[in-house]
């Protein structure tokens, strides 16, 4: 079984951890994800790979605590197994020289947001980015965000760090500025919603990595369905990143709420 | 077909075999009444997730193996889509020589248990047999006979592995551990070739495993036939997506020479009509999955699933007959199942839909949904629904249904699992764009071969021909590995007389 072979705390409740995969670290792309369960009674989730390393096959989950399985995953230790991991799953980003791209993060969003700011960087882009949280000890990644980016902007809430406002406002201001001829968006699905909705006001093409409830990540079960340009799409095998001013966001919305009621009920269980 | 390709231990002609003829007379074997297989009782039987039909005892697998004539031209056979030798295991039940009737059974097909359970016996051996053919009686219980010769070697402790003639260089690929790949893994073995599947999922069996309950096959039967495999050599790696975690090319570049692609038809439909993206409605492997793989039923689970008090199935399959009575199992007060067409044209197994019906499940044939409507937490709770009638045949051959105009109504319902298809599952030709599939998506291959149009890959079971049977993906895998067989062998002689000839050059 594989083994976390570091792990950090990245805020109080986001955990970082390196896990030895080496097939995965070698095959991964930007924008791909993997499937974890934790245990033999564990559940399957998703999780970005937010960086890989071939030399020491390991690739890096940045996890943020929620429920049952992520409070989990959080829970283990350096040496200690993750019962099964699978992939690298999904579409990688479509990485192109585009010009100018904005990248726009929220909350735990930042740690996929980093494979793809490192690959359009790569690629010769200038890329503008926009960190958001809701205050200072919950921004995460920053760090390694600037190092692949021209320029970056942080916004908090609650102006304890950066600029005070919300991740629209800081897209704003730098749509104000120059020209953007590209925005990916990725963080809680109301705020790629309004970030979505501000980059279609200004015309600009804009990807967004949904975050819908996966069971298998292989196209089998139909959880993971949104309707894209008024048609289902499965995300974890046409997606995960979709044009942006196509999705239905509220019905994404609508969807994570499936198992509110029951996991809200496990995770207290499991708090006692 | 001439006697003794039946087999060693099973030819008509065997001494045993014409003993055992005279034993009974014609007349006193047709007049034992077909056995009733036990079943357990359908009030309690739904509270729990026990198996409905709980095997036949000794004796009456015997008398029922006293009824087979052991026909000169036993058209059973014919029936079979693997062939089996049927009058050969069945005999040997008579005999009670129940070591010869598994060998028999394993040599055409390597999940007896399995079959024995799920197989649509009545529409394939049991419909050909003389009994139901020419005598117009109940035929022989074939089905039954086939689990209960099974069950018998399973629990004799005794495993039956079959010697491995050679062992012979070459490495196979098995992509997904599902019936065709089970079946091409146990072939290849025995032939001598180092075998590995590679399954995506974190449990192998494929469908067996999360799409058909326990209540029909529990899982250690799947199991116990995978533990046979692996003493037989086969490799299993889990969590391994072919074309994601590696890609074909990777895999040849690690020494597989020959693939067999058996990745299954997953990927559900909709019917793209309103209100199917709300709460509470899902797609039958979603349901299925949560409750057979991931243990959502279970206490210490993590997993969960949603549960309905009046549950709607829409579809007439076996998989639509699978939810409705898990759904029953999971305390919905109705379970109800919604189907255009009307009873006779369902596609589910008749003792399914039997099963279901003692169990209370409510059938509204001739109905099709036409939208649903949610809560103010989008939690569907009402569905519309349309009259049909039949109307002429179509190109199925199965009457048509009609709308009847007028006829829409609506009809309370918490829980909507959809059960109308699945599509061919997309990773592999996604990943292989060389390969060619059909207009449904399907992989060509070639009807004699299974062999697609990449050279070294076969593929065979839901992949190729859409969602179909247990049998039918088992008896692919079994041809294609015989073709893979072949086809490593022409490589290895092409190799040989190739570096013969290079020998010969650098002589000269
Ligand atoms: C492609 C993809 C990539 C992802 N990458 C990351 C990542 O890199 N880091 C990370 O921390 N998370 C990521 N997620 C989200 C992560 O999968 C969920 O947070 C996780 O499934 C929660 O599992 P749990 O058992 O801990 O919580 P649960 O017990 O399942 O849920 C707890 C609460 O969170 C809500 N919830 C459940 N799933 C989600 C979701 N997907 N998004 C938002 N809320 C949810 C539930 O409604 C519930 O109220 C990703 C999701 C997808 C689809
Ligand atoms: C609920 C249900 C009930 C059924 N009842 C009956 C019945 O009573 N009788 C009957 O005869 N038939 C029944 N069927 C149909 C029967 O189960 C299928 O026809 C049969 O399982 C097909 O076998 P297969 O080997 O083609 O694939 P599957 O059983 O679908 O297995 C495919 C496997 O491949 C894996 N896989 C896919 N892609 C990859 C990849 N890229 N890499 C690695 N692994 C991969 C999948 O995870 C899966 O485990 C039922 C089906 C369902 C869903
Ligand atoms: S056709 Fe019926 S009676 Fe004849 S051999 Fe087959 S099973 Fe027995
Ligand atoms: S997660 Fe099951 S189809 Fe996408």
């Amino acid at each position: 079984m594989p083994k976390i072979i570091s792990k950090k705390y990245l805020s109080e409740k986001v955990v970082q951890l390196e896990i030895e995969a080496p097939r995965i670290a070698k095959k991964r792309k930007a924008g791909h994800f993997v499937i974890v369960r934790i245990g033999s009674n564990g559940e399957r989730i998703p999780l970005t790979i937010s960086q890989a390393n071939t030399s020491n096959g390991a690739i890096t989950l940045v996890v943020q605590v929620v429920g049952v399985t992520s409070y989990k995953l959080s829970k283990l230790e350096t040496g200690d197994e993750v019962t099964d991991i699978v992939g690298p799953l999904g579409n990688a980003t479509h990485i192109s020289r585009a010009g100018t791209v904005l990248c726009a993060g929220g909350g735990v969003g930042i740690a996929p947001l980093l494979p793809i700011v490192e690959a359009m960087y790569k690629a010769g882009n200038r890329v503008v980015s926009v960190l958001a949280a809701r205050d200072k000890e919950l921004l995460i990644l920053e760090k390694e965000i600037s190092a692949f980016s021209d320029e970056v902007f942080v916004m908090t809430d609650d102006g304890s760090y950066g600029q005070k406002g919300l991740v629209t406002d800081g897209m704003e201001m730098v749509i104000a500025k120059e020209k953007i001829d590209q925005a990916i968006v990725i963080g809680p699905a109301i705020m790629m919603k309004y970030a979505s909705m501000l980059t279609h006001k200004y015309n600009i093409p804009t990807l967004a990595s949904l975050n819908t409830i996966m069971v298998d990540g292989t196209g089998m079960c139909g959880a993971c369905r949104v309707s894209v340009g008024g048609r289902t799409k499965f995300v974890c095998v046409d997606g995960p990143e979709f044009n942006a001013r196509d999705v239905d966001f509220d019905e994404l919305l609508m969807r994570l709420g499936s198992y509110k009621n029951e996991e809200a009920g496990a995770y207290k269980k499991l708090l006692i | 077909m001439a006697e003794n390709d039946l087999g060693t231990y099973s030819g008509r002609n065997e001494e045993w075999r014409l003993d055992l003829r005279k034993k009974l007379k014609t007349k006193e074997r047709i007049a034992i009444n077909r056995v009733k297989m036990p079943e357990a009782d359908p009030l309690s039987r739904i509270k729990s997730y026990v198996e409905v039909n709980s095997g036949l005892t000794e004796e009456q697998a015997v008398t029922e193996a006293q009824r087979c004539l052991d026909c000169v031209n036993p058209t059973c056979i014919e029936g079979c889509p693997v062939s089996i030798n049927i009058p050969g295991f069945i005999k040997s039940i008579e005999a009670q020589d129940y070591d010869n009737a598994i060998r028999v059974l394993k040599d055409t097909n390597a999940l007896p248990a399995v079959c024995g359970r799920v197989c649509p016996q009545e529409i394939q051996c049991e419909a050909a047999c003389f009994y139901q053919t020419k005598l117009k009686k109940p035929p022989i219980a074939i089905g039954h006979l086939e689990r209960f010769a099974a069950d018998r070697a399973r629990n004799s402790g005794k495993a039956f592995i079959p010697e491995i003639a050679v062992k012979r260089d070459g490495k196979v690929a098995i992509i997904g551990s599902g019936p065709s790949g089970l079946a091409a893994a146990g072939e290849l073995a025995k032939l001598g070739y180092q075998v590995t599947v590679f399954e995506a999922l974190h449990e192998l069996g494929g469908v067996l495993k999360y799409g058909i309950p326990e209540f029909r096959l529990p899982n250690e039967i799947v199991d116990f036939e995978i533990d046979n495999l692996k003493k037989l050599g086969v490799n299993f790696e889990k969590n391994f997506i072919v074309g994601k975690t590696a890609d074909f090319k990777d895999l040849r570049e690690e020494g597989y020479s020959a693939f067999f692609v058996g990745s299954g038809a997953g990927l559900p439909m909709f019917m793209n009509i309103p209100g199917e993206n709300y709460i509470g409605v899902l797609s039958a492997n979603e349901y299925l999955t949560r409750v057979n793989l991931m243990g959502a039923t279970k206490v210490d689970f993590d997993t969960p699933v949603l549960k309905g008090k009046n549950v709607a199935v829409i579809g007439g399959g076996n998989t639509a007959m699978d939810s409705v009575r898990t759904a029953k199992r999971l305390g919905a007060e109705k379970a109800m199942i919604v189907y255009r067409r009307s009873l006779e044209e369902m596609p589910a197994r008749n003792e399914e839909i039997q099963h279901a019906k003692e169990e209370g499940i409510e059938f509204l044939v001739l109905n099709n949904p036409l939208e649903y409507l949610a809560d103010k937490n989008s939690r569907v709770n009402k569905m519309k629904l349309q009259k049909m009638q039949l109307g002429e045949p179509d190109q199925s051959g199965r009457r048509r249904p009609v709308p009847v105009e007028g006829s829409e109504y609506f009809l309370e319902v918490d829980l909507v699992i959809v059960s109308i298809g699945v599509s061919p599952n997309p990773l592999i030709p996604m990943s292989l764009p060389q390969l060619e599939t059909s207009k449904w998506k399907t992989i060509t291959v070639s009807p004699d071969t299974m062999q697609s149009s990449v050279p070294g890959l076969f593929a065979g079971g839901d992949i190729v021909r859409g969602g179909a049977t247990v049998i039918l993906a088992m008896g692919d895998g079994r041809k294609a590995a015989q073709n893979i067989h072949n086809y490593l062998q022409n490589i290895m002689k092409s190799k040989t007389t190739a570096s013969k000839q290079d020998n010969n050059q650098n002589k000269k």
